[in-house]
């Protein structure tokens, strides 16, 4: 009776397995389909560390199943039954090894990436990177292309093969700027600008998203990366420089208002807007430090001292205050 | 007049959605029944004397455990609405704003109110029997820290009908927690609702502590401790230094909320990095506080069930009391995309890893004493089987996560939610679990009913691999944690429907839970059980179930670990049964507790509203509570030999 059931149980179990593996399979997760070199270095990674935590997990569950099934108590079973044996410091040495030696190599190979795969550090590539700047609103995605002087909501067209340095800010709370298939993603922060490189090796479109929870509309801040072919990327810039709409002060003020955006073009931008948005939660700072806040219009092209090191905002204020004097 | 009275009230309570009106009407009506029950029968004098006011460490703990079973629903009812949601693509079951909030109720309860409760619960429950002690060190202290639990977790879920609850995530990250995003009094009930049963926490750290160390029965060095003690024991290290971090974390949020200050806001010179920084100090301790536990409940369990001595003791008191230490050093991993810098997160990497080393050896030990053991498979010890791979392959899964770069693919995302449930449902709730049934018969006198507890696990543990697995695949496909909606085009509706699916079968398998605990109350006497039921080796299992308000007429002796086991084996002398007896010091029962946590409540929900006329009155209230505290001298009483005698005498009697 009782084993009728267990039967009838592990069936549906088995069924329901069957159903959510075969319908996993359908299409390749994202993140196993990456159409850019840090897509590729990171699926690389987590391949090597799951082979890796596979080999001690495999054995270890093979030898649960054979340890429960092996003593049980049942009669007629001739395992040995040894109540008193509960020490062995030759076994236990070997288990204490075991996870070292595991972890001891991850470590090895995580402290290499982490360096190798630092989101900040240029891409190798003979064509000089394309600047974008990412600014996360309630609840909407603003790109700006400094050099190219225009701005997209909700929309990214990038071109193929060349890396793209994004450089991030929120004018919210704190999102995160991910692209599964190029790569990694990273935070956007008020009061500080991120660096990010990434890649598409392929013409595509790719599914962009925020990834950290930023209040109502959360769900709703996803966009299309659309990577082209540099003379369509051109063709882009070109077409978008032509669209009536222009970003001015005004217009920034009012996107960044709490709600909810579909695509939208902007055939120009205003001088120096995404360092404003970045300094903007400092000026009290810049005060109290005794220079003047005046910085704030200055269109410098002190970008590269905003990177990373720019997690204590108080310093970055002050390296961004020595440039622009 | 009237309409500000209309203006008010559709602020206080929350209106306007049926479900919460569901909620409110059946709230009221719950609350009437029980008035009425109460007062029919004519109870409310020995609710009062018999549990409000108990600082009997037993019945504390059973109403600890109570309160855990009705979070758990609460929390399994938010969870089930989420699946709801998700199921279906573009679905509009719930609003996004109602989403959110209950995606943030649903993680403060699961681990605030039903994981910490149920916790406390058992180390109420066991951890004085198993060191042969006769109640915690600070009994008064101990019913304080339910209280203050209990009121606390009323402040939080008051929010649910009354003004709204928090919906900037369970550890509420400003700026979206701060006024300027979150201008409701939703936040300000998370801030005070934590805080309150917060302190009661803390309290509690500190009491087992001292009792652990202090009150064991002679004889019972730390190295002679059951394991469960053990863990008790690390568990509350990490609580007393990492509970202090949430205090003050939340007390500057308030500050920030209330008075305008500016810890952790950009303008004005604040950080709100400070802020994440410091809640997941607080935060990532947290989860060990509450795995621990759990890890010294299975090395209880599967020693009794294999039959056999726990394996590599010392090797299992080393790992949790490194685990302890290691588990304040790995807080940032949290936050790898933060932009730390390559040095910073290689050492979080590193230091997150190392603790795969202690753990991995935990399972080791457990799988060698299962080796040349004799396996039953009773329920408690099916939980714990079932413990070993999900823990495995959940703790594999949080070592990926560790390896900084990678996480920048998994963070954020269903992955790293399908991880943490894997090693909180199949560590901690499938622990807690096993201790419940377990220790079940020590609580009550009988035990529960076996079948039905084997079905409620078997759909469980069905119902978890249903529901999280394909949520590991959902996370690398693109889906990220929070989202209360996706489009048809994503692709990820059928295993969105499946791991709903899942999650419906874990329901399923609560249901059978209190059926099986109502079904075993009514048969009771059916299950009814001695001292000793499950053939056990501490000494909880060598007094009476349910034990007497004093546990052990005389204090036992332990000369070595697993006393009453290697007493049943011949290994030592059996302890006499003792012929003359001496009265037994007792605390008082105490009301204090319960009126000063319900001024608490007062308090917090004046600093909720803003009504000061609530708020200082309350906190005099307070004062005044400790003040009479301060000053009450009678709080102890002997229990004559006779009466230990008369008690003793009758329950041998019946054991023979």
């Amino acid at each position: 009776m009782k084993k009728r059931k267990l039967k009838q149980a592990s069936l549906i179990f088995m069924m329901v397995a069957i159903i959510a593996v075969l319908s996993g399979c359908s299409h390749q997760a994202m993140v196993f389909d990456p159409k850019g070199p840090v897509g590729v270095e990171l699926r690389d990674l987590i391949v090597i560390t799951t082979v890796l935590c596979a080999i001690i997990l495999v054995p270890v569950l093979i030898l649960t199943a054979w340890i429960v099934w092996r003593y049980r108590d049942k009669k007629g079973n001739k395992a040995s039954y040894e109540p008193n044996w509960s020490h062995s410091t030759k076994l236990e040495t070997i288990w204490w090894a075991i996870p070292i030696i595991i972890i001891g190599a991850i470590g090895i190979i995580t402290v290499k990436y982490t360096y190798a795969t630092d989101p900040a550090k240029p891409l190798k590539s003979d064509k000089e990177p394309i600047t974008v700047q990412v600014t996360s609103l309630d609840w909407k995605w603003l790109f700006t292309y400094p050099k190219q002087g225009i701005a997209t909501v909700n929309y990214l067209q990038i071109p193929e093969d060349t890396p793209i340095k994004f450089e991030l800010t929120s004018d919210a709370p704190m999102n995160s700027f991910w692209i599964p298939q190029l790569g990694g993603q990273i935070y956007t922060m008020s009061g500080m600008a991120m660096t990010l490189y990434l890649q598409a090796d392929e013409i595509g479109h790719y599914f962009g998203t925020g990834a950290n929870f930023s209040g109502e509309h959360f769900a709703d801040m996803t966009f299309d990366v659309n990577a082209t072919s540099r003379e369509d990327f051109d063709a882009f810039i070109a077409t978008t420089k032509k669209v009536p709409t222009k970003l001015t002060k005004e217009g920034y003020d009012e996107l960044a208002l709490p709600g909810k955006s579909g695509v939208r073009y902007f055939s120009s931008i205003p001088d120096g807007l995404f360092e404003q948005i970045v300094t903007k939660y400092t000026k009290g700072q810049s005060v109290h430090s005794g220079h003047a806040a005046s910085h704030s219009n200055e269109t410098d092209k002190k970008e590269t001292s905003m990177n990373q090191s720019g997690m204590n905002h108080g310093d970055m204020d002050h390296s961004q205050m020595h440039g622009a004097k | 007049m009237f309409d500000k009275i209309k203006d008010f009230a559709s602020d206080f309570f929350v209106t306007g959605d049926p479900m919460i009106l569901g909620a409110q009407v059946s709230i009221g009506l719950t609350l009437v029944a029980i008035v009425f029950v109460l007062t029919f029968f004519k109870k409310w004098g020995w609710l009062w004397r018999e549990w409000l006011t108990s600082v009997d460490h037993k019945r504390i703990g059973i109403m600890y455990i109570i309160c855990s079973i009705l979070m758990l629903f609460r929390g399994g009812v938010d969870a089930l609405l989420m699946r709801v949601q998700l199921a279906m693509p573009n679905s509009e079951f719930l609003q996004p704003e109602h989403y959110n909030q209950i995606f943030t109720t649903h993680g403060v309860i699961m681990i605030l109110f039903m994981a910490m409760p149920l916790m406390f619960g058992l180390f109420n429950i066991v951890v004085p029997l198993q060191i042969g002690a006769r109640d915690v060190a600070y009994p008064f202290l101990n019913s304080l820290s339910f209280w203050m639990f209990f009121w606390g977790a009323m402040l939080f879920n008051v929010s649910f009908i009354i003004g709204g609850s928090p919906d900037a995530g369970w550890l509420s990250y400003p700026p979206l927690s701060e006024m300027s995003h979150s201008p409701g009094v939703g936040e300000d009930f998370y801030i005070w609702g934590i805080q309150i049963s917060g302190i009661g926490s803390l309290a509690t750290g500190i009491n087992f502590i001292v009792t652990i160390l202090k009150m064991r029965t002679p004889g019972m060095n730390l190295m002679k401790m059951p394991m469960f003690t053990w863990s008790v024991f690390s568990s509350c290290i990490i609580i007393i230094f990492a509970f202090p971090i949430l205090t003050v974390t939340l007390a500057l949020l308030f500050l920030d909320r209330f008075l305008g200050a500016h810890f952790f806001t950009l303008d004005g010179g604040g950080n709100p990095m400070m802020y994440i920084n410091l809640i997941w100090m607080w935060g990532h301790p947290e989860v060990y506080i509450v795995v621990l536990p759990a890890f010294g409940i299975f090395s209880e369990v599967v020693a009794t069930f294999a039959k056999k001595r726990l394996f590599g003791y010392k090797s299992m008191v080393f790992a949790m009391l490194i685990i302890s230490l290691f588990s304040f050093f790995t807080w940032a991993h949290h936050f790898f995309t933060m932009g730390s810098g390559a040095d910073v997160n290689a050492f979080f990497a590193i230091s997150t890893m190392l603790i795969a080393i202690p753990t991995g050896v935990k399972v080791f030990n457990w799988l060698f004493t299962m080796f040349r053991g004799k396996i039953q498979f009773t329920t408690p010890m099916l939980w714990t089987i079932a413990f070993i791979p999900c823990f495995i392959v959940g703790g594999m899964t949080g070592v990926l996560l560790s390896v900084a770069p990678a996480d920048f693919q998994f963070h954020n995302s269903y992955f790293l939610i399908a991880h943490f449930h894997q090693v909180l449902i199949g560590g901690v709730a499938f622990g807690y679990f096993a201790g419940l049934y377990y220790w079940w018969p020590k609580m009550f006198g009988f035990r529960l009913n076996e079948h039905l507890g084997k079905w409620a696990f078997w759909l469980w543990n069905i119902g978890f691999y249903v529901c999280f697995m394909p949520q590991y695949f959902l996370g690398l496909d693109g889906m990220t944690r929070r989202t209360y909606t996706y489009s048809w085009d994503m692709g990820w509706g059928p295993l969105n429907i499946v791991s709903t699916v899942g999650g419906f079968l874990m329901g399923l398998a609560f249901l059978f839970q209190v059926w099986q605990i109502a079904h075993s109350i009514k048969f009771f006497k059916e299950h009814k059980v001695g001292s000793d039921p499950w053939d056990g080796r501490t000494l909880e299992w060598s007094i009476p179930s349910p034990a007497p308000i004093y546990n052990f007429a005389v204090l036992p002796k332990a000369e070595v670990a697993d006393v009453v086991w290697e007493e049943k084996q011949g290994t030592v002398k059996k302890q006499p049964v003792p012929t003359t007896y001496e009265p037994i010091h007792m605390p008082k029962n105490s009301g204090i507790p319960f009126i000063m946590s319900a001024m608490w409540f007062f308090a917090g929900f004046g600093f909720v509203w803003g009504w000061m006329w609530l708020t200082i009155p309350a906190l005099i209230g307070v004062a005044i509570c400790m003040l009479a505290r301060s000053f009450s001298y009678d709080t102890d009483y002997y229990i004559p030999a006779e009466e230990v005698k008369a008690t003793e005498d009758a329950w041998r009697g019946v054991k023979v």
